[in-house]
């Protein structure tokens, strides 16, 4: 199995070469501004000759573009939204308490006509199939092409959200209609304003897969294109960019991950000391514990799978203040190599600490001989404490866990934490997550109501179906696990109905023959 | 009577949602609700009990159903102010005023949707101080006035008048099967109210405590300073423990969100442990086994470091908590006020004993 994964952040694109389950190349290129050149120049930086580049299985990419194009509000397209709820919820329309700038780039029309369901499964209104047949040719005649659709309790049943959507595309051929059933939970704001960003994002999304595909072929590989998801899954290429929210929070995921495989450990807390933040996740079964709150996308509060993670000013960049003992937040950030005392520069950062109190050898260590021990000692209590304080954050019970360090400043992590039983480490950690999006699998998902079937009947099909979407979606049948299954029974609806959510994922199929089984990986000649 | 500003509402959501001791709903949505109307320039004004004629007719709302629902059928401004509408038509006379049942949470700025419709003053009272999860928990029920008619609506045009009942307990219980026929949420015009029953049983003044409250909190968050402290001062609040959740057990029973949550103590407290059991609401700290503090003092489970409001239903492990006691309304003190809500209407076996007493 020979894949590339990379790993696009906010200041450096990491790629590695796996091969056999082992990282064979890893190469670190700067972040281009428009993504793709550095994902260009980190695939030609590795060295895919023949003797390493031949039979690929898989080129996977994690990036963060599209919530940036949110936090800094460029790219975006004007949707327009069609609420199906009414007499319900008419005096919160969509938009309702979004930022101002960002509402204006993306409103390009709200509607709203009867019709969704109660939460018991009964309908609410008949649907008013009349009124979206209507909308629907407006919105043709305003020229929008993404539409969103969001109906009362289309988590519990979808089947208003599709029926307009059938009539959309009925109405404008090249319309793309995203469901927001499919983005989101109970909560009919937050499900609205997540699937609202991914119909605004899906032009970037096109256009960044569309690059990312030229890039390949550029450097002559022939390999499937795999966008890495906020549940640590990938995505075929163009499902990724049907639904661009799924890769938000991929950065963090894929470094969890990474994490997991190269320490073999399936649960345990993961902390990304980076140059400006460490973020601290919870593994569970391999992949990272998703988050049941709202979370806020560039000030607009959303309800979707992202994982549940915390994020502290706390990082090798990091502002040291000496006297008042303190830590961040604010960060030297991409200017470390020449800000930080240990290179040259003026400020004191926590990577100086790191090389007063010999965790770590970097520049000049006597540019920090002057600082005293005592302060070191002091700056490094504080440092533990905001670590100790965060692993029991993300914590569910009171007993010890296991704490994986990874990332540049994996250094500033301490041996010893209260409530941690121990530290691991993994080697060349800095790789965690281009090896995080490199080892992703693939996910077949399913949640929908089923009748007239017992408890167990509806499980075993719903798998059944979501095995043959992961099959669809490029998983290789044999490794097909399940990692999700529950259902709720579903009152006052005939025929004993239940909705039923399973999940299995499985690894990607390869393209040659022979494939090597899964093996631990170790990180060789990572740059 | 005063005019509410834009600041006083902001305010009050903040204020309203640490009343709710726990529960009550979030305020956001109504927040979002009545922000639309101000940024129209509509303004809402506050009415003192004292100003209200012996005779005048008073409406009491609440929006009545399960939190859950609360996030996905979003209750129009309009629907509340229909209850009354629909309560009017009944008794064939218009209100003077409207108030609130329960300050705590949601509730407490319904009203206020309610006044902009109906272009009414909002009274400057609850009959809860506070939120509580069943309809003879108020002030009222506890003056002993008639807990009839009702009026429950929805917002498809349906539309019940619970026309009479025997006691307060079978308003709650009739009133209870309409709201989950009705899709689980409904806007609800509880008895009406004259103005001189509002004069004697009405909890006064606490729509202003609340904006009190709220302003204490934005105030010393302007200002870097401590909002539990700002709280305690505004309210005479008793500070009880500060430390960190470390166990949560909810379940739902019989239409509420029951359960118990654990947390250690940090800093002064550290060694310490204590467990607060909820019904929607915080009903009693336990410490060693016995009662810190119990129901109808307000049991206040704060964000140590923002002072917002923590809800039974989003408390979980690993928050850094602090719990503080607010004094509860004086007619919840007498021994049939703590029949309706003292501990043993909770199925609790112990004596009530405000941790202001001592």
């Amino acid at each position: 199995m020979r894949r590339i994964g990379i790993d696009v952040g906010g200041t450096n694109t990491d790629a590695v070469l796996i091969d056999g389950g082992k990282v064979v190349q890893g190469v670190k290129v700067a972040t281009t501004a428009d993504v793709t050149s550095g994902v260009a120049a980190a695939i030609e930086a590795l060295d895919l000759s023949a003797e390493h580049g031949s039979g690929l299985d898989a080129l996977m990419i994690g990036t963060t573009h599209f919530i940036n194009a949110v936090v800094q509000r460029r790219h975006l397209t004007k949707v327009a939204v069609i609420r199906v709820a009414l007499p319900a919820t008419s005096s919160l329309p969509p938009f309702t308490d979004w930022p101002a700038g960002l509402a204006e780039l993306a409103n390009g029309g709200v509607f709203q006509i009867e019709g969704g369901h109660d939460y018991d499964g009964r309908r609410f209104a008949p649907l008013d199939t009349a009124g979206a047949r209507r909308i629907a040719r407006e919105i043709r005649n305003l020229g929008l092409k993404y539409v969103v659709v969001n109906a009362l309790f289309s988590p519990l049943d979808p089947s208003d959200e599709e029926a307009v959507a059938a009539i959309l595309r009925e109405e404008i051929p090249d319309v793309s209609v995203t469901c927001a059933h499919l983005l989101g939970g109970i909560g009919l704001l937050e499900r609205e304003n997540a699937a609202i960003l991914n119909a605004s994002l899906i032009a970037l999304a096109r256009e960044t897969i569309t690059a990312f595909e030229h890039a390949k072929s550029k450097v002559g590989l022939n390999a499937p294109l795999f966008v890495t998801q906020n549940d640590g899954t990938v995505a075929e290429a163009s499902r990724a960019a049907t639904y661009p929210v799924f890769s938000f929070a991929s950065g963090a995921t894929n470094s969890m991950r990474g994490a997991a495989y190269l320490s073999g450990l399936k649960d345990a807390v993961v902390v990304d000391v980076g140059g400006t933040t460490a973020d601290f996740g919870y593994l569970r079964n391999g992949f990272p514990r998703e988050a049941n709150a709202v979370v806020h996308i560039g000030g607009v509060r959303t309800l979707f799978r992202m994982p549940d993670l915390v994020s502290i000013g706390l990082g090798g960049g990091s502002h040291i203040d000496l006297e008042a003992a303190t830590i961040g937040p604010l960060s030297v950030g991409y200017r470390l190599s020449t800000e930080a005392l240990v290179f040259g520069g003026n400020s004191v950062t926590a990577t100086d600490i790191g090389v007063a109190a010999g965790l770590i050898e970097l520049g000049d260590r006597k540019r920090v001989a002057h600082i005293a021990a005592d302060d070191v000692k002091r700056i490094l209590r504080r440092c533990k404490q905001m670590l100790e304080e965060n692993v029991d954050r993300m914590k569910t019970s009171a007993s010890d866990i296991t704490l994986i360090a990874v990332g540049g400043g994996a250094f500033l992590v301490p041996e010893e934490l209260q409530g941690v039983g121990r530290v691991v480490r993994v080697q060349h950690g800095g790789c965690a997550n281009a090896v995080g999006a490199a080892i992703a699998q693939v996910s077949g998902e399913v949640d929908q109501v089923f009748q007239g079937l017992t408890r167990d009947e509806a499980v075993a099909s719903a798998r059944k179906l979501a095995e043959s979407r992961a099959v669809e979606a490029g998983a290789d049948s044999e490794s097909l696990a399940l990692v999700e299954a529950e259902d709720t029974p579903i009152a006052y609806l005939p025929g004993n109905a239940m909705r039923v959510r399973v999940k299995v994922v499985g690894n990607i199929r390869s393209t040659r023959m022979g494939q090597t089984a899964k093996e631990k990986v170790t990180c060789q000649s990572v740059s | 009577m005063r005019q509410l500003s834009p600041e006083d509402i902001e305010a009050l959501s903040v204020g309203a949602w640490i009343l709710g001791t726990g529960g009550g709903g979030s305020p956001y949505h109504a927040l979002l609700n009545l922000r639309r109307f101000y940024d129209a320039g509509v303004r809402v004004d506050l009415i003192d009990p004292d100003e209200l004629d012996d005779d005048d007719a008073i409406a009491v709302v609440s929006i009545m159903g399960a939190p859950l629902v609360f996030q996905e059928r979003l209750v129009d401004s309009t629907l509340i102010a229909r209850a009354v509408s629909a309560m009017e038509e009944h008794l064939g006379r218009k209100f003077r005023a409207v108030m609130a049942v329960e300050i705590g949470g949601g509730n407490g700025m319904q009203s206020l949707l309610a006044a902009v419709h109906l272009k009414i003053p909002v009274v400057d009272a609850d009959a809860m101080g506070r939120a509580y999860p069943e309809a003879q928990m108020t002030s009222f029920a506890v003056g002993n006035l008639a807990p009839y008619p009702l009026t429950s609506v929805d917002p498809r045009g349906n539309e019940a008048i619970v026309g009479k009942t025997s006691s307060w307990k079978w308003m709650e219980r009739v009133s209870r099967k309409l709201c989950t026929e009705f899709g689980s949420i409904v806007a609800t015009c509880k008895a009406p109210r004259t103005g001189a029953e509002v004069k004697k049983w009405a909890i006064p003044h606490t729509t202003s405590k609340a904006i009190n409250l709220g302003r204490a909190v934005a105030e010393a968050n302007r200002q870097h300073a401590d909002p539990i402290a700002a709280i305690l001062k505004a309210e005479s609040g008793k500070f009880l423990f500060s430390g960190k959740v470390v166990e949560v057990e909810r379940r739902t029973t019989e239409g509420f969100l029951r359960g118990r949550t654990f947390m250690e103590g940090l800093g002064d407290d550290h060694g310490s442990r204590i467990r607060i059991d909820f019904q929607n609401e915080w009903i009693v700290v336990w410490r060693d086994g016995q009662a810190l503090v119990s129901t109808p003092d307000l049991i206040c489970v704060l964000d140590s470091e923002s002072g917002e409001a923590i809800g039974t239903e989003t408390i979980r492990y690993g928050q850094r908590t602090t719990v503080i006691a607010l004094p509860a309304a004086p007619v919840f003190l007498s021994p049939r006020g703590l029949d309706h809500v003292g501990p043993r209407a909770f199925g609790y076996d112990i004596d009530f004993k405000s941790v202001f007493c001592s």
